[in-house]
C-alpha cells in the first residue's frame, strides 16, 4: 500500500531555498527562467482565455513578489516558520500559541465593544445593557470578551505550568520566563481593570475590595489606592482611569512584550520534553564520519545549528531538556 | 580552512589601518572631546530633555489626584428628634458627587449615650464601610452588632471589632447640628480605643506604629 500523500504545496508559497528545481521540459518551470530545451521544443501557442487564466493565477504571486522585493521579509519569515524543533515536540507546546490566540480574540472583541461602551459612571451600566439587549450580536461579542478573559488566564497558567514542568525556563531561557511573568502580571491587570467596566453591583464592590487590597501594602499602599481611584473614594474619574489602563496602556505593553517573548522563542529554539533522551555522539565512529555529519548530531561541540543545540549537545551527564 | 585564513588577513588589514589612521577633520593638539562626541552628547541631551518635557507632565497628570483634596461636604440627613440613644437609624447620603447612586454611602446614626462614656447630645455617625476590605456592613437590631456579608467581620454596638478579619473599628463621619437638622460631614477613622485619626482605607491598621506604616493621605480631611 502506498502511503497517503499530502497535496502538493504550490511552488510560489514555498520559500526559494526549499523549492525544487523545475524539470526540464515540464510545466513547472520557475518564473523568469527559460526552459533549457526551449529551442528544440517551442511551447504551444496559448489561447486568449488560457492567457487570462494564467495571468489570474500569477497575480497574487506577482503581488507578493512585489512586496517581498521591497521588504525582503521572505528570508526572515522562512527562518521563523521553517525553524527546526526538537524531537518529541507535542500538543503541550501549543499552549503558548493558544494564549496568543486568546489575546487576539480579546483585542478584536474589545475594539468592537469600545464602539458602543460609554466609560462614564452614570452611563456605563446602561451602555452595557444596550450592547447586550439591543445591538445585533452584542451579547455574543460581549460574552466572547468576558469568557475569553477567563480562558486567557487559564491558558496562561497552563502554558506556565508546561514551561515549569518541562524545565524550559532554564538557561538560556530565563529572560523569556521573566518576560512571561511580566505578561502574566499585565494580564491580571487587564482582568482587574476590565472587571469594573460593566459598573454593576458585582464590578463595583469587587473593584472596591481589589483597590483596598492594594491599599494594605505598607507605606506606599495608601497612595497606590488613591492613584487607582484618582481620589479618596471611588468616583467619576476611577472608571475613566480603569478604562484607559484597560484599553490603551496595558494592551500596548502586552503587545510589545509578546513580540519580545516570541522573538526569544524563535531565536533560542524550544526545548525537548524531559522524557526524550539526548542523542549521544558515537564514540567509536571514525573521525572522518564525525566531521562529515550533515545534521549536527555527530558534532561533539554543537556547531551552532539549531538541531545541535536542542538535542545533540549534552555530553556531560544527564542533560535532558536543559539544552 | 580558507574561512579562517580570510579572517586572519582581515584582522591584519584592520590593525594596519588603525595604526595609520589620519586625525579627524578639525583635530587640534590637546582637544579633550572630538567633534563627533560633542554632537552625540548634545543630541542625546536635547532628546532626553524633549522626552522629559512630554513624560513628566503626563505622569504628574496621572498622579495629581493623590495630592488633591476635594471640597468639604456637609449633608442634612434629618431633624435631631429622629435619632435616639438606644439604636441606630440608617441614613443614605452622597459622599462622592457626579456619579449618581454609585457615589452614595450609608451611615448608622444615633445620639451619644452617657452609658457608653459619650457626650450627651453628641451625634454619632458610624460608616457602613467594613474595615476589612470595604464591603457594606449591616446593623443587626436583634444582636446589636454590625455584620459584614463578605468575609464575616463582626462589630459591637459602638463599632469595635468583635470577630472576623477587620483590622480596626468602623469608620465614622463628622456630625453637626444646623437649624435643628443633623448634618453629616467628612469621614474619619478611629483607633481600637475609638480615638479619631485621619481617614484610612479599609484593611489598614490605625494607632501606634501603624500611623507611620499607613501614612495619612493628603486627599483626606484632618481628624476632628
Amino acid at each position: 500500500m502506498p502511503k497517503m500523500r499530502l497535496p502538493k504545496i504550490p511552488d510560489a508559497v514555498v520559500p526559494p531555498p526549499l523549492r525544487k528545481p523545475g524539470k526540464p521540459g515540464g510545466g513547472g518551470t520557475p518564473k523568469g527562467q527559460a526552459p533549457s530545451d526551449l529551442k528544440t521544443a517551442p511551447p504551444e501557442r496559448q489561447s486568449h482565455g488560457d492567457k487570462l487564466l494564467e495571468m489570474g493565477k500569477e497575480a497574487p504571486i506577482d503581488a507578493l513578489g512585489w512586496v517581498d522585493q521591497r521588504m525582503a521579509a521572505s528570508g526572515f519569515l522562512t527562518g521563523m516558520l521553517y525553524r527546526k524543533v526538537p524531537k518529541g515536540t507535542n500538543w503541550f507546546y501549543t499552549l503558548g500559541s493558544a494564549t496568543l490566540f486568546a489575546f487576539i480574540v480579546q483585542a478584536v472583541t474589545g475594539v468592537f465593544l469600545a464602539m458602543f461602551y460609554v466609560p462614564s459612571a452614570t452611563q456605563a451600566y446602561a451602555s452595557i445593557a444596550h450592547i447586550n439587549n439591543d445591538v445585533p450580536f452584542g451579547q455574543l461579542v460581549h460574552g466572547m470578551h468576558k469568557w475569553g478573559a477567563t480562558v486567557m488566564v487559564i491558558l496562561i497558567f497552563l502554558h506556565m505550568g508546561r514551561t515549569f514542568f518541562f524545565g524550559a525556563y532554564k538557561y538560556p531561557r530565563e529572560l523569556n520566563w521573566v518576560i512571561g511573568v511580566v505578561l502574566l502580571i499585565l494580564t491580571m491587570t487587564m482582568a482587574f481593570t476590565g472587571y469594573l467596566l460593566p459598573f454593576d453591583q458585582r464590578s463595583f464592590w469587587a473593584s472596591i475590595v481589589g483597590i483596598n487590597i492594594n491599599g494594605t501594602g505598607p507605606v506606599v499602599g495608601p497612595y497606590l489606592s488613591d492613584f487607582l481611584r484618582a481620589g479618596p473614594e471611588l468616583g467619576a474619574t476611577t472608571l475613566a482611569r480603569f478604562y484607559a489602563i484597560h484599553m490603551l496602556l496595558v494592551p500596548g505593553a502586552i503587545i510589545a512584550l509578546i513580540g519580545a517573548h516570541m522573538y526569544l522563542v524563535v531565536k533560542l529554539g524550544t526545548t525537548a520534553p524531559p522524557w526524550v533522551k539526548a542523542e549521544r555522539p558515537k564514540v567509536a565512529a571514525p573521525v572522518s564520519q564525525l566531521e562529515g555529519g550533515a545534521n549536527g548530531n555527530g558534532h561533539v561541540n554543537g556547531s551552532g545549528a539549531n538541531g545541535a543545540r536542542t538535542h545533540g549537545e549534552p555530553v556531560d551527564g544527564e542533560g535532558n531538556g536543559s539544552a | 580552512m580558507p574561512d579562517d585564513a580570510n579572517k586572519v588577513n582581515g584582522a591584519d588589514e584592520a590593525s594596519v589601518k588603525e595604526r595609520v589612521k589620519p586625525d579627524p577633520p578639525g583635530y587640534f593638539e590637546g582637544e579633550s572631546m572630538t567633534r563627533r562626541r560633542v554632537f552625540t552628547v548634545a543630541a542625546q541631551g536635547i532628546g532626553g530633555l524633549a522626552g522629559a518635557a512630554i513624560i513628566l507632565p503626563a505622569v504628574g497628570f496621572a498622579v495629581a489626584p493623590i495630592f488633591h483634596r476635594g471640597k468639604e461636604r456637609w449633608e442634612a440627613v434629618g431633624p435631631v428628634g429622629d435619632f435616639v440613644e438606644e439604636t441606630y437609624r440608617q441614613v443614605v447620603f452622597t459622599e462622592t458627587e457626579g456619579i449618581g447612586d454609585a457615589g452614595k454611602t450609608t451611615a448608622y446614626v444615633r445620639k451619644g449615650s452617657t452609658d457608653l462614656e459619650e457626650n450627651e447630645g453628641e451625634i454619632i455617625a458610624v460608616s457602613n464601610r467594613c474595615a476589612h476590605l470595604g464591603c457594606p456592613v449591616r446593623f443587626v437590631e436583634a444582636a446589636g452588632n454590625f455584620i459584614c456579608p463578605c468575609h464575616g467581620g463582626v462589630y459591637d454596638f459602638v463599632g469595635k471589632v468583635l470577630g472576623g478579619p477587620p483590622v480596626r473599628p468602623l469608620d465614622r463621619f463628622q456630625t453637626r447640628i444646623r437649624k435643628g437638622q443633623v448634618e453629616i460631614g467628612p469621614r474619619y477613622s478611629v483607633t481600637s480605643q475609638l480615638e479619631p485619626v485621619r481617614a484610612r482605607d479599609p484593611g489598614e491598621f490605625t494607632g501606634g506604629i501603624w500611623e507611620y506604616l499607613y501614612p495619612p493621605r493628603p486627599s483626606t480631611f484632618p481628624a476632628p
